[in-house]
């Protein structure tokens, strides 16, 4: 008994300190979150507070020598660069998951796994490099200049593919097997399992996969700067050659003093803006239905 | 819990090291143009000098200059004369560097005008047809606002950023070679050291001469060629005594292999 009691004991200890770590470290990640975004409105201060956030909206265009910094064609080329990359890539994720999961060969399934694993580990500045060389000469061909909004949704797709695929199928393989088996003893065919029974309860799931592939596609800085042309402008046809609110950061910041700085730093901050509501979105996504929950 | 008190002490230990270092520091910063040639440049300046750190941060010209001012840096870097707001500072011209237009090795132009190369960056001559060239489509390429090669060729052209409709813009010299390489309509501007290194590497692109002079490194050195500007270092008053050492080293003899190693054209003395 005295050994059990000693025991507890020390586990007690054990878990308080564990809990005063991990309880610091994660007030450290939360608080480090937070100084990110002090640290974005204190610098984008000077515009905010003198221009007034309208002239964000309102004002000619992006002129950073004459003070005119517009950032809505900039947000319409972000949005439209994303939703066009989960567009192509959620059908085709979504798709490779089940082929996985249901179709698929027993010996070809891990192999498919790695190859998708090792797909989302390149480095962006890779499918850059491959976009600029390969990708935008092949459609400047057809309809120069080539470097446009289609060659950013097509890096963008092939970069957020294994996200979606990966988490739709952890989505799938945690759909009940009684469900599955249930389907299969009634005497649907595969094809009316998969669509019937899988697809529709692994749906939040992969809709939270898709909601944090969107916000990998809005965060992507290198491989979109490289194959989107970088021209300010609302985009009107997939031919345009446009710029993302993370190009525009990138290519400008080194040089940037004053005003134009504190408008980059603004830049930032919409997009911190647009990713919170993303990620706000996810988590009710995953809080309203809990067996479309995915684990990996 | 009796380890926070050692942490505690070890870090006040690496955080008052510094001052404890016998070590002399200088600070470069500036243009992202001359910072590897600089870099080089420091990196001999400390085996000549054991115990001098040369550190060198880039953020373009104007960065250069006004960390210069304020004394946030000892030496400034510019790649670009200074202006005359500019006048309370020294500048040191260690190289020369030069601004080519390039087009594709296939594109049959082998000259335009300054005259037709402003239309074509203001959108009045969209097809090269109009210069002499194919039935194609013009794609001009721009330089993101703020850097140094961006002024000095608005400044040449006289033109306002506002009045050019481009189709790519690009951040460096890299990216707007790979981007004509790539594209046959293409027209761009960039450094002539690192064109003219890539043209002799078989990257399909072609340096155009301007106003009859050949865009080459020869010409840049001899001050012919129109589009070229100066490498600078720039300080506030008289530099101290090791930005003054230096200062001296980078513009010797002793850094000219360097300058060269950089597709930069060393002074002419």
């Amino acid at each position: 008994m005295i050994w059990s009691r000693h025991n507890t004991s020390f586990l007690s200890r054990a878990d308080s300190a564990l809990t005063q770590v991990t309880g610091s470290t994660a007030l450290v990640v939360a608080v480090l979150l937070g100084l990110v975004l002090l640290l974005l409105i204190k610098e984008s201060g000077s515009v905010l507070s003198d221009g007034g956030w309208t002239s964000f909206f309102v004002s000619d265009g992006w002129y950073p020598q004459s003070d005119e910094y517009n950032l809505l064609p900039m947000l319409w080329a972000t949005l439209a660069a994303s939703l066009g990359a989960v567009l192509i890539a959620l059908p085709l994720g979504v798709m490779s998951a089940v082929f996985s999961r249901f179709y698929a060969r027993a010996w070809m399934v891990n192999p498919l796994r790695r190859i998708m694993v090792l797909l989302a580990g390149i480095p962006s500045v890779v499918y850059g490099l491959w976009g600029l060389t390969v990708l935008v000469p092949l459609l400047g061909a057809w309809m120069p200049p080539g470097s446009s909004l289609l060659s950013a949704i097509l890096i963008l797709a092939l970069m957020i593919l294994p996200t979606v695929s990966l988490t739709s199928e952890a989505a799938l393989s945690a759909v009940s097997p009684a469900s599955l088996q249930g389907a299969a003893a009634l005497g649907l065919s595969r094809k009316g399992v998969v669509l019937g029974v899988a697809l529709p309860e692994a749906r939040a799931g992969i809709l939270t996969g898709a909601l944090l592939a969107t916000m990998r596609a809005l965060g992507e800085t290198m491989a979109v700067l490289m194959v989107a042309g970088n021209v300010v402008q609302t985009p009107g046809s997939l031919f345009d050659s446009v710029r993302v609110l993370t190009a525009n950061i990138a290519l400008e910041m080194p040089y940037a003093t004053g005003d134009h700085r504190a408008a980059l730093f603004a830049t930032g901050l919409l997009l911190m803006m647009i990713v919170t509501l993303l990620a706000w979105l996810a988590g009710r996504q995953q809080g309203g239905d809990g067996r479309g929950h995915a684990h990996e | 819990m009796k380890t926070i008190p050692l942490i505690c002490v070890a870090l006040g230990v690496l955080m008052m090291s510094p001052v404890f270092a016998e070590s002399q520091k200088l600070v470069l910063t500036g243009s992202s143009t001359v910072a590897p040639l600089a870099l080089e440049i420091g990196k001999r300046f400390e085996q000549h000098h054991p115990g001098v750190r040369v550190d060198v941060q880039t953020g373009g010209s104007t960065r250069g200059v006004n960390d210069a001012r304020i004394g946030l840096a000892d030496i400034g870097m510019a790649s670009r004369a200074l202006k005359p707001d500019e006048s309370d500072l020294t500048s040191y011209r260690i190289a020369m560097d030069g601004i080519g237009i390039i087009l594709h090795r296939d594109n049959p132009v082998h000259e335009l005008s300054d005259e037709q190369i402003r239309a074509i960056y203001t959108g009045q001559i969209t097809n090269w047809k109009s210069v002499g060239g194919n039935d194609q489509k013009i794609t001009v390429v721009n330089k993101a606002a703020g850097h140094s090669t961006l002024e000095l060729f608005l400044y040449h052209f006289k033109l306002n950023n506002r009045e050019v409709r481009p189709h790519v813009i690009i951040g460096d010299n890299q990216q707007g070679i790979k981007t004509v390489a790539g594209n046959v309509g293409a027209i761009g501007y960039v450094s002539i050291g690192t064109a003219e290194y890539e043209q002799t590497y078989g990257t399909p692109i072609r340096l155009l001469g301007m106003n009859g002079v050949a865009a080459t490194v020869d010409t840049v050195r001899a001050g012919h060629f129109p589009l070229s500007r100066p490498l600078n270092l720039v300080s506030k008053g008289a530099p101290n005594l090791l930005a003054q050492q230096f200062i001296s080293f980078a513009q010797s003899q002793a850094v000219d292999d360097l300058v060269k190693a950089q597709y930069f054209v060393p002074l002419a003395r």
